[in-house]
């Protein structure tokens, strides 16, 4: 199949298209701004909704409605953004509806930057709302991904009924690269036992996240960690390079991926056995894998542009008997190949 | 006002089994409670209208967040505020559906102001019952927008002071201050006739919204005996005297008849026609193999210039073409703090392997169109690379003597054709003549998708022939 030469941030738009996403609501925001840009070209020339919602905070419950009636629906911001969408979040994730997020992170906190970080890593993965729950959150790392995961990220949310969000950093937005297109998909999921379709047979249903006696909330809590659980049996996602014969191994995810694997590769021309792993899925984490090395390998070598966040659960799956180090940018600046080399030196070698 | 709905309308369930407890008949409103009376109202009007099986009710954060106790309706609960966003999604969701929001005043006024007033002035097609009864009810009878000056709450102690919390807010004046809203009335329920005309009005606001006419807003002034501390009967006493006086009961705009209707219905597009809009279904391109020296394969590469010079659509136009020759190919932009200065930039990566990092600190080629970037990033280039250079424009010489140096007058040669913005291609047909990383003809396929201006691109045909002819000559 032939490819187009795509930014990433478009890629998202088209894949969510070809998934058969019905509705956007989304507010701008660099550097995500491409994907309500395209969405706004295509959604309607495709005979579906595109709104420039009044607030993040309006945008992610304008895909509340649009989940609750039964559609597939998604918005996209970028870190700040994502932070005024935490409410929405929380209400979605407690009634169950499938919505898709996506979410180019910037440099924070507050206004920071437009440059890439990955520091929204804690309140998307480690839910950023009120309340027990968790996101689906999908790492691409290229232009492919961001098509492919979007439309994965639909899937998965209605599989689970549950938010699922395409996690990248302002780098993998902006870059552009060849993207092959899947076929459209059809939805054909039969969501009248729960949705509002404004009909007779779905007059009964009731979306609600409100439950006043402790028990009937403790059990709605614990269906919902069910939920989560066999997401985690099922759902974990990752990739693996070079690490065979790894005497140590890479984590990243993201850009930080795509500069890992080059750093790898330049370890390997000096005789250094690095690999990499790059979780792909960061809820669920793949925690047995990376733990499967620990036995034969010296250490972890965790890349990451934020103060350090996906390291804390490298470091709760690997546990203490390997060294787990880190390497960390923060403000919007991206590494270069040779200061990540560099800094593994210094953590392991030197 | 009893709490007890008697004679249950259609849109009501018989037994509310969804109301936690023993007691599944009665409300959970105080006694007084003018909820109760508007719940009633907008029942008999969706039976009276016969739309039972489309609507969808809204329930706010506030007193009436369990209406879905007793509406067997479609019903969905919503955060604090938020009922006019959901509203305005469920009703693009699904254009035949009447949608509810029913709201309260701290609800509607204080935390989802925006809310309300955005979808006001986008003309949702949705109904807002909004209760106004000065206070927060469910938590207790803290101050709202609405609250009267004087007027003693929780939060309130001393009573409303402007000079504090301001002045009650007109809620109703505010929408009806908007273009798109086409019926707002204000309402009471104080005594009989009064309730006559809170009813007629959620009637009159539904019937307009199945018409297509539009934003449909019904405020119906309403005691809350518990928060006001008064009993049902002194509320509705003091209601008229106070609210009454403050709040204008009557029409603040009724343009029904005369508003085109908008019937939004959903259309369906095939798969074919959705490729066709995505341009997803894409055509190979034609391949022209060449055959380059080792040292110029897989190359990573920096063009560098000021903005305006084509050095993003340079390499977006090599990477485009490369990658139909079946190579991989990234492209990403000076982005982000290293924007600064007016200089732009961009990464380029071609190779016959998965790229990894899209950025390198040492390209094997540098193309640079002005002074600032050939100074600033020539040391940068690998030894044994390339640094091209727009020797029309700079007026120095790179120093290195351990890369291929090529000073190429560019923007001449483009000025020669007529127009110097396509110097940026007489470069690609230089390094790609001296190059042989791609064919002219690979170029020449993918100009369309990176010039947008048809008439351009015979002019940039010229200009990489022109590229080509200059290595033949040199
Ligand atoms: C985000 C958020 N903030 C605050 C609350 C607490 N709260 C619940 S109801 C309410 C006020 C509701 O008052 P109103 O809209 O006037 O409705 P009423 O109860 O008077 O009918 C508040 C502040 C909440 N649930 N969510
Ligand atoms: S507190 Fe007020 S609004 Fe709430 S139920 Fe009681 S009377 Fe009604």
């Amino acid at each position: 199949m032939a490819k187009e030469f795509i930014k990433g941030n478009e890629a998202v738009v088209k894949g969510a298209i070809l998934a058969g996403c019905q509705s956007f609501y989304g507010y701008p925001i660099t550097p995500a701004s491409e994907i309500a840009e395209a969405a706004a070209k295509f959604f309607p020339s495709v005979g579906r909704v595109f709104l420039q919602a009044e607030s993040e905070i309006a945008a992610i419950q304008m895909t509340y409605g649009a989940a609750a009636a039964g559609e597939r629906t998604m918005t996209a911001s970028s870190s700040p953004g994502v932070s005024l969408k935490q409410e929405g979040i929380s209400y979605a994730a407690s009634s169950e509806l499938p919505v898709v997020l996506v979410d180019i992170m910037r440099a924070g906190p507050g206004l920071g930057s437009i440059a890439p970080e990955q520091s929204d890593y804690n309140q998307i993965v480690k839910g950023g709302g009120h309340g027990n729950y968790k996101l689906i959150v999908l790492a691409p790392n290229s232009a492919q991904e961001m098509c492919n995961l979007t439309m994965l990220a639909f899937e998965l949310a209605d599989k689970y009924r549950a938010v699922a969000c395409v996690l990248a950093d302002g780098y993998i937005g902006q870059m552009m690269e060849p993207v092959e297109y899947p076929e459209p998909v059809e939805m054909k999921i039969d969501k009248s036992s729960w949705a509002l379709h404004a009909t007779k047979e779905t007059r009964k249903n009731l979306i609600n996240s409100i439950y006043l006696e402790p028990a009937e909330l403790e059990a709605h809590n614990q269906n919902l960690q069910n939920k989560f659980a066999e997401i985690e049996k099922n759902e974990i996602r990752f990739d693996e390079y070079r690490t065979d014969d790894a005497e140590y191994i890479g984590v990243a995810y993201g850009i930080m991926s795509r500069i890992m694997r080059s750093v790898v590769d330049t370890a390997r021309e000096k005789g250094i056995k690095l690999g990499l792993v790059r979780p792909i899925s960061l809820f669920p984490f793949p925690k047995a894998k990376l733990r499967s090395y620990r036995e034969n390998i010296k250490g972890y070598f965790v890349t990451e542009l934020s103060n350090g966040q996906m390291v804390d659960d490298v470091r709760l799956a690997v546990g203490e008997l390997k060294p787990v180090r880190l390497y960390t940018r923060m403000g919007g600046y991206v590494p270069s190949i040779e200061e990540v080399f560099e800094g593994f030196e210094k953590a392991f070698i030197k | 006002m009893a709490n007890k709905i008697l004679k249950k309308s259609d849109s009501f369930y018989a037994v509310y089994d969804r109301k936690p407890g023993e007691d599944k008949m009665n409300t959970h409103y105080c006694p007084g409670c003018g909820h109760g009376n508007i719940h009633k109202y907008v029942a008999e009007a969706i039976d009276e209208l016969g739309i039972q099986d489309r609507t969808i009710i809204v329930s706010p954060v506030g007193c009436s967040v369990f209406i879905y106790y007793y509406f067997d309706l479609g019903n969905i609960q919503v955060a604090h505020g938020r009922a006019p966003a959901v509203a305005t999604a469920l009703k693009r969701a699904h254009p035949h559906a009447i949608v509810i929001s029913y709201q309260g005043d701290g609800d509607l006024a204080a935390i989802g102001g925006n809310n309300i007033i955005q979808a006001a002035n986008r003309g949702e097609q949705i109904t807002v019952v909004f209760v106004n009864n000065a206070i927060y009810g469910m938590t207790g009878g803290q101050v709202a927008p609405t609250t009267l000056v004087g007027m003693k709450s929780s939060t309130t102690p001393r009573g409303r002071a402007i000079e504090n919390e301001g002045y009650p807010m007109k809620v109703s004046e505010l929408i009806a201050a908007l273009t798109a809203p086409v019926y707002v009335e204000r309402t009471a329920l104080w005594d009989t006739s009064s309730r006559n005309k809170a009813k007629r009005s959620i009637k009159k606001a539904l019937k307009a919204q199945m018409e297509g006419k539009g934003f449909t807003f019904c405020e119906i002034m309403s005691p809350c005996p518990s928060g006001w501390k008064l009993t049902p009967a002194q509320s509705l006493e003091w209601m008229k005297e106070n609210m009454g006086a403050y709040y204008k009961v009557g029409v603040l705009r009724d343009e029904i008849k005369t508003r085109e209707p908008i019937i939004k219905e959903k259309k369906t597009v095939t798969s074919k026609e959705i490729q066709e809009v995505l341009g997803t279904d894409i055509k190979p391109s034609e391949h022209y193999p060449t055959n380059p020296e080792d040292r110029y394969k897989n190359p990573s590469m920096k063009f560098a210039g000021f903005g305006g010079q084509g050095v993003l659509s340079l390499g977006t136009m090599l990477a485009n073409a490369a990658m139909e020759q079946g190579f991989n190919s990234s492209w990403i932009p000076s982005y982000g703090p290293e924007m600064r200065g007016g200089t732009a930039y961009c990464f380029v990566n071609i190779s016959d392997k998965e790229i990894g990092s899209p950025t390198v600190s040492n390209p094997d080629l540098l193309v640079a169109f002005n002074r600032p970037s050939l100074e600033k990033f020539e040391g940068d280039v690998k030894p044994g690379g390339i640094i091209m250079y727009d020797s029309t424009i700079i007026d120095v010489q790179p120093t290195r003597d351990d890369v291929e140096i090529l000073a190429v007058p560019a923007t001449g040669i483009a000025e020669s054709l007529g127009n110097i913005r396509c110097a940026n291609t007489v470069m690609a047909g230089v390094y790609l003549a001296k190059t042989k990383i791609m064919a002219k003809e690979a170029l020449i396929q993918t100009l369309p998708k990176a010039i947008k201006k048809k008439h351009l691109i015979d002019l940039n045909i010229h200009a990489l022939e022109k590229g080509f002819e200059f290595i033949e000559n040199n």
